[in-house]
C-alpha cells in the first residue's frame, strides 16, 4: 500500500465521524520502489494530501527528506515535486496495521494489502 | 459472469465463488482475459475522462487487477476493492501497479470524500443483489455502496459499472438505489440484440446532468441505442423473414443485416450481393 493511499484511506467504521478519519499507520516491513515520475499527476495530488496524516506517517516509517508542506509555486518546483513523489508513490508498505484513532479498531496489512473487512456489528447498517 | 449453469451469484458469497481455481481462469483463460479487458476499455471510454491527464481512479471489484493493468497503460494510477483474497493474491502474482484492498463494497468504501477522479467496475456489483448472510438487506447494502462512492468522487466525476443484471428489477433496485444516493446517468447498453454480446453498463455522474453517452449498436435506423430497453421481444427478426424467398437476394440481404445487427463482422453489401452466380460455380 502506498503513502498516498493511506492518506485518503478513513475508517468507515460504523458511528466514527461524520465521515470517517485518518487511519494511523504502523509499518513492520517497507519497500521503496521505483515508479516513473509524472509531475502532472504529482501536482494534482499535493491538493488532497493530509499533511498531519503524511508527516506522522513518514515520521514513524523514518523516512528523511519529507516536505513539511505545500510551497509556493509547487506545480512547476521540480525538486518538490520529485521529494514529493519519492514519498506518495514510492514507499510502499508491506506488512503493519492501520488504527481507527476513535474506535482503536485494528486492520491489518498483509503483503501491502490492507483487510478493512468489518464485522456485522461494525457495519452502518 | 453469466454461465449455462446458472448465475455464480446464487450459489453463494463472492469471496467463496472466487477461489483459488476460478482466480487461476482470470489469469490463464485468454478468451476471459480479452472479454474483461475489451470491458475495462469500454468503460474507461465512457468514463471520458480528460485526455492526456493522469488521474486517480477506483476499481471495484478489481480482482485480479485485469482492469486495472489497463488503467495503468493508460497512464493512470488506481485502487482496486476486491472480497475474495485469492483473486488479490492472484493479483499480487501478477505484479499490478496499483493498491489493493481487501474488502466489501456493501460495507462502503473507506476513503475521505473526494479522493477519486473516478470509478470503473467489471463484472461485480450484480453481487450485491444477492443476501448471503442473514443480517443483509440489498437494498440497504446498495445505499451503503453508492451513497459512500458518491462521497469519494471528486465533484463531477463519473463511475462506470458494468455488470450482469438477471433481470430488469435488479436493474432497477440497482438504479433506485443510485439515484437515491445523488448520482444521475443511467444504462447503455452494447450491442442489445446480441445474446452474447450485451453488455450492461451503469454510467453514474456525480454533478450536473449530461448526455447519456450511446450504446454501441450496428444498426442506425430505428433501433434505439441507449437507455435499458429491456424487452424479451425477438418479432421483428420473424416479421422480416416472412415473406422472403430462400436464398434471394432479399434474403441474403436480410440475413447478413442481421448478423450486422448483432456485432458481428460482415462483408459490405454490393451489387456482387446475392447474384446469381454461373452453373460451373
Amino acid at each position: 500500500m502506498k503513502l498516498l493511499t493511506h492518506n485518503l484511506l478513513s475508517s468507515h467504521v460504523r458511528g466514527v465521524g461524520p465521515r470517517g478519519l485518518p487511519l494511523r499507520l504502523q509499518a513492520t516491513e517497507v519497500r521503496i520502489n521505483n515508479v516513473e515520475f509524472n509531475p502532472d499527476f504529482v501536482a494534482r495530488m499535493i491538493p488532497k494530501v493530509e499533511w498531519e496524516v503524511l508527516l506522522e506517517a513518514a515520521d514513524h516509517l523514518r523516512l528523511i527528506e519529507v516536505p513539511k508542506g505545500p510551497i509556493q509555486g509547487y506545480e512547476q518546483d521540480e525538486t518538490f515535486l520529485r521529494k514529493m513523489h519519492h514519498v506518495l508513490l514510492e514507499v510502499e508498505v508491506l506488512e503493519g496495521t492501520l488504527q481507527c484513532p476513535e474506535s482503536g479498531r485494528m486492520f491489518p496489512i498483509s503483503r501491502g494489502i490492507p483487510n478493512m473487512l468489518l464485522s456485522s456489528e461494525e457495519t452502518e447498517t | 459472469m453469466s454461465c449455462r449453469r446458472g448465475r455464480p451469484e446464487l450459489g453463494g458469497p463472492p469471496e467463496l465463488y472466487y477461489d483459488k481455481n476460478e482466480a487461476r481462469k482470470y489469469v490463464r483463460n485468454s478468451r476471459m482475459i480479452d472479454i474483461q479487458t475489451k470491458m475495462a476499455g469500454r468503460a474507461l471510454e465512457l468514463l471520458d475522462l480528460p485526455e492526456d491527464q493522469p488521474c486517480y481512479l477506483l476499481d471495484i471489484g478489481c480482482g485480479t487487477g485485469l482492469s486495472g493493468d489497463y488503467l495503468s497503460d493508460e497512464g493512470h494510477y488506481w485502487v482496486g476493492i476486491d472480497i475474495s483474497p485469492a483473486m488479490l493474491d492472484a493479483a499480487l502474482d501478477r505484479d499490478t501497479e496499483g493498491d489493493l484492498l481487501l474488502g466489501d463494497m456493501g460495507e462502503g468504501i473507506p476513503f475521505k470524500p473526494g479522493s477519486f477522479d473516478g470509478c470503473i467496475s467489471i463484472s461485480a456489483v450484480q453481487w450485491l443483489c444477492n443476501a448471503n448472510k442473514k443480517s443483509d438487506i440489498p437494498a440497504k447494502r446498495l445505499y451503503c455502496f453508492f451513497s459512500s462512492l458518491y462521497s469519494v468522487l471528486v465533484r463531477g466525476a463519473r463511475a462506470v459499472l458494468q455488470l450482469y443484471p438477471e433481470n430488469s428489477e435488479q436493474l432497477e433496485l440497482i438504479t433506485t438505489q443510485a439515484i437515491k444516493a445523488g448520482f444521475t446517468g443511467g444504462v447503455v447498453v452494447d450491442y442489445p440484440n446480441s445474446a452474447k454480446a450485451k453488455k450492461f453498463y451503469l454510467c453514474l455522474f456525480s454533478g450536473p446532468s449530461t448526455f447519456l453517452p450511446q450504446g454501441l449498436n450496428e444498426v442506425t435506423d430505428e433501433e434505439e441505442a441507449k437507455g435499458s430497453t429491456f424487452t424479451t421481444e425477438r418479432v421483428r427478426y420473424k416479421i422480416a423473414r416472412r415473406g422472403l424467398v430462400r436464398k434471394s437476394r432479399e434474403w441474403v440481404l436480410e440475413k447478413k443485416n442481421r448478423c450486422r445487427r448483432q456485432g458481428r463482422e460482415v462483408r459490405p453489401d454490393t451489387k456482387y450481393t446475392g447474384r446469381n452466380r454461373k452453373p460451373r460455380f
